[in-house]
């Protein structure tokens, strides 16, 4: 299959045009996978724009997403297939009479009777697809093996079916916040990006993309603020999301310049505990 | 390429990375698809393929910067005799712009220049954030002041400190305040001077790393790779011993835990909610088969109570093993949703309940720091006396223990010849759940000089060796 993308400047270009600001590191690792046909596996603090990634490599490359939501309790049928048990029986009782066993037997355990769920829909689709399995940590360590075989060799094995290949091998990305240690099996078959916060140079132009109507001196302030912030010894410090939603607070306001009261005023944007934005506060003194 | 990679590979498990084989083939195949040129993207193919723990890419970045440094134009050594290019050329009209002329253009770039005109440049660069100058005066600055001999047996660390003495870099940052303020003509309001200083602190900080990064570049020549990595071989962060850990990584040290408490939670949580059924409910059970004729159809169970253990933390927080204390209340507490109920008491030769400096504040840190300012934990001359400090622990506090408490001791067990009163802990396990011992120091220290660890631990459930995050992690994973 022919590469997705000819170099990183590429990839990096590409995800500039749909609104996404790379960094050398996410570019890189990015273009890496595509050429060796890896998945990635992205962590990094929550809100740094790690499932964005994953959009923005969708649209970018004007491949359908298939999101897979991990959460505890996730199993086989939710994530790789199910039996329509429901048409199965139906199939059975509507010739009771004709057909002999071997033929309804091989009858109901086609392709019709077979739900797919995300894993195998990206699979099986003849389009370009990426796949997003968001928040791999939140499922137990004897689920995370349902990902092994998909994630390797790109195929998945059905008792009744045998083993279905992918026609085209996706791009998949997963992404994890860390809340526990994945096991070796699967970082071993991925490549690992660590997203961290931006830099302030790269902030304040992210800042600068997705807020409407900044001015570029607005923003430079707020990269400036939540770089000092982030310094601090805090519960939560400040996410991407986060300074986003602060600017566009600021920009609401119609503010072009912030000073120390309007930005203690909005300070609650930013900071989700009440003794992070007191400490946020002080030390920036604009108490 | 393949020789210096597979180098590069044994010096990454030598530092402790777990790098697989798989990894290893896969590592080769990345490289094969990016420019060699470019080096950024070099080091994120190699980091993506072999380093999957975040807290590992610093270990992985030293070890890269010592074999890769030397490789690409730009990374050159110039001998600063002023025939080194681009750099230097640059360098000479800049400097021609500043100076207007005083004589002393051309020939010799930096090198005529007197060490307050480096000052000047220096503090001009830092003050436009001007990256090609840093690293230029930081080339500079390491050839003039860090008086570099081949093949003599010092670490890095001893020419960074000679570096950065004649730099007096902590004045800098106070003249580029004043410079800022009289840029703007008057007084700054709180909140940019603070954000001021915070860009020029970065600055310096940049600055520095580019020092750093020269003096390893010239190392790595001198001596070659392989002995360089050696010498900056250095433990990860949860190998890191708590008492000798450096200033810079306790502050690591302080950064990995609180991931680690989160993630050592969210196992401990899901261990309770996954725990195995209770007993069979025999009285329910007939409840039940009432139902079905006297048939237990349904059998029931009892509801799984798994008991939250209630914790007392009992810690010497003399100098010796101060840290390690730190970490391990910071880790209970961080932890307290996990038992029913955590006291904490702290002790020198006297010793003091700080359960309320806690409840006070959401902030660990700052209840830590409370503690070392306000506990009373003096009792006669500040040395650690545990035998006093379990006496009245029990006097005071020995009632309270009971059943379903579990009680952890901290320290060295180093006692100063003081008598042991080890009867005290004879009676706690007799009333308590269980009994722990913490000990800071390596197995192989215990029990010499004035440690009598042993004379207290016969009377524990298990005393064990906890020297870093790794240990203390297994520990409380074990305790919950």
């Amino acid at each position: 299959m022919a590469p997705r993308f000819d170099s990183v400047q590429q990839v990096r270009d590409g995800l500039k045009a749909v609104n996404y600001l790379a960094d050398d590191g996410i570019a890189g690792v990015a273009f890496l996978a595509d050429r060796l046909g890896k998945p990635i596996l992205v962590e990094g603090p929550a809100g740094t724009g790690k499932t964005q990634l994953a959009k923005s490599i969708a649209e970018m490359t004007g491949a359908r997403l298939i999101r897979l939501q991990c959460y505890e309790g996730l199993d086989e049928s939710k994530a790789l297939y199910e039996w329509n048990y429901k048409k199965q029986l139906l199939r059975i009782q509507a010739d009771k009479n004709s057909d002999s066993w071997s033929d309804v037997h091989d009858d109901i355990f086609g392709d019709e009777f077979l739900l797919t769920r995300p894993l195998l829909e990206a699979i099986t689709a003849e389009e370009p697809v990426v796949l997003l399995i968001d928040e791999v940590d939140r499922v137990e360590v004897e689920t995370e093996a349902l990902l092994l075989e998909i994630l390797s060799e790109y195929q998945v094995s059905i008792p009744e079916l045998g083993t279905i290949t992918a026609k085209q091998i996706p791009m998949v990305f997963l992404t994890s916040n860390n809340t526990r240690e994945l096991s070796e099996a699967l970082k071993r078959r991925c490549l690992f990006l660590h997203v961290d916060y931006p830099q302030m140079d790269r902030e304040k132009e992210i800042v600068l993309t997705k807020v409407e109507g900044i001015t570029e001196m607005l923003a430079d302030q707020i990269a400036r603020i939540v770089r000092s912030i982030r310094q601090l010894d805090l519960k939560k410090a400040p996410s991407v999301s986060e300074t986003l939603d602060w600017a566009r607070t600021l920009v609401l306001l119609g503010l072009e310049t912030i000073d120390a009261e309007q930005a203690k005023e909005t300070l609650h944007v930013l900071l989700k505990y009440q003794t992070d934005i007191a400490k946020a506060a002080k030390e920036l003194s604009i108490d | 390429m393949l020789d210096l990679l597979s180098g590069f590979i044994v010096e990454l498990r030598n530092a402790g990375l777990p790098v697989s084989l798989t990894e290893n083939l896969d590592a080769m195949t990345a490289i094969s698809h990016i420019p060699l040129e470019d080096r950024e993207a070099f080091k994120y193919a190699l980091g993506a393929t072999l380093v999957k723990n975040h807290a590992h890419w610093r270990s992985f970045e030293t070890v890269f910067e010592v074999y890769f440094s030397l490789r690409g134009p730009e990374y050159s050594i110039t001998d600063g005799d002023g025939t080194g290019g681009d750099i230097d050329d640059f360098l000479r009209q800049m400097q021609d712009a500043q100076m207007k002329g005083e004589g002393n253009g051309g020939a010799g770039g930096m090198d005529q220049l007197t060490p307050e005109e480096l000052m000047n440049i220096l503090m001009n660069a830092l003050m436009n954030g001007d990256q090609a100058m840093m690293r230029a005066l930081a080339r500079q600055a390491v050839q003039r002041f860090a008086g570099m001999e081949p093949g003599r047996p010092v670490g890095g660390t001893y020419y960074l400190y000679r570096t950065l003495r004649n730099l007096d870099l902590d004045g800098m940052s106070e003249k580029l305040m004043e410079a800022s303020r009289q840029q703007v003509g008057g007084e700054l309001t709180k909140l940019e001077e603070r954000l001021e200083r915070d860009e020029y602190n970065h600055r310096i900080e940049q600055f520095k790393q580019e020092v750093e990064a020269e003096i390893r570049r010239r190392l790595v020549a001198d001596r070659g790779a392989e002995a360089m990595a050696k010498t900056l071989r250095k433990p990860l962060p949860e190998d890191v011993e708590f008492m000798h850990a450096s200033r810079d990584e306790m502050q690591n040290l302080k950064k990995a835990l609180q991931p680690l408490t989160r993630k050592l939670a969210a196992k401990l949580a899901r261990k309770r909610r996954h725990g195995r059924k209770g007993p069979l409910d025999f009285r329910n059970t007939v409840r039940h088969s009432l139902a079905y004729g006297g048939v237990p159809a349904e059998p029931k169970f009892k509801y799984p109570r798994p008991a939250k253990p209630e914790l007392i933390v009992v810690a010497d927080i003399s100098g010796s093993v101060a840290a390690f204390a730190r970490f391990t209340l910071m880790l209970v507490y961080a932890l307290s949703n996990q038992f029913s109920k955590v006291r904490a008491f702290v002790f020198i030769d006297g010793i003091d309940e700080v359960t309320d400096y806690f409840k006070k504040t959401e902030d660990v840190s700052e209840a830590i720091q409370r503690i070392n300012t306000e506990a009373d934990v003096i009792w006669v001359d500040g040395h650690s006396d545990y035998g006093h400090a379990f006496e009245v622990f029990w006097e005071k506090w020995g009632k309270e223990i009971n059943p379903k408490s579990s009680v952890i001791l901290l320290g060295d067990a180093r006692n100063n010849y003081h008598a042991s009163q080890a009867w005290v802990i004879k009676e706690m396990k007799q009333k308590a759940r269980k009994v722990y011992w913490l000990n800071p120091e390596p197995r192989s220290y215990w029990n010499t000089g004035d440690s009598i660890v042993g004379e207290y631990g016969v009377h524990t459930d298990g005393v064990f060796e906890c020297r870093n995050l790794r240990q203390l992690e297994a520990f409380v994973e074990k305790l919950a």
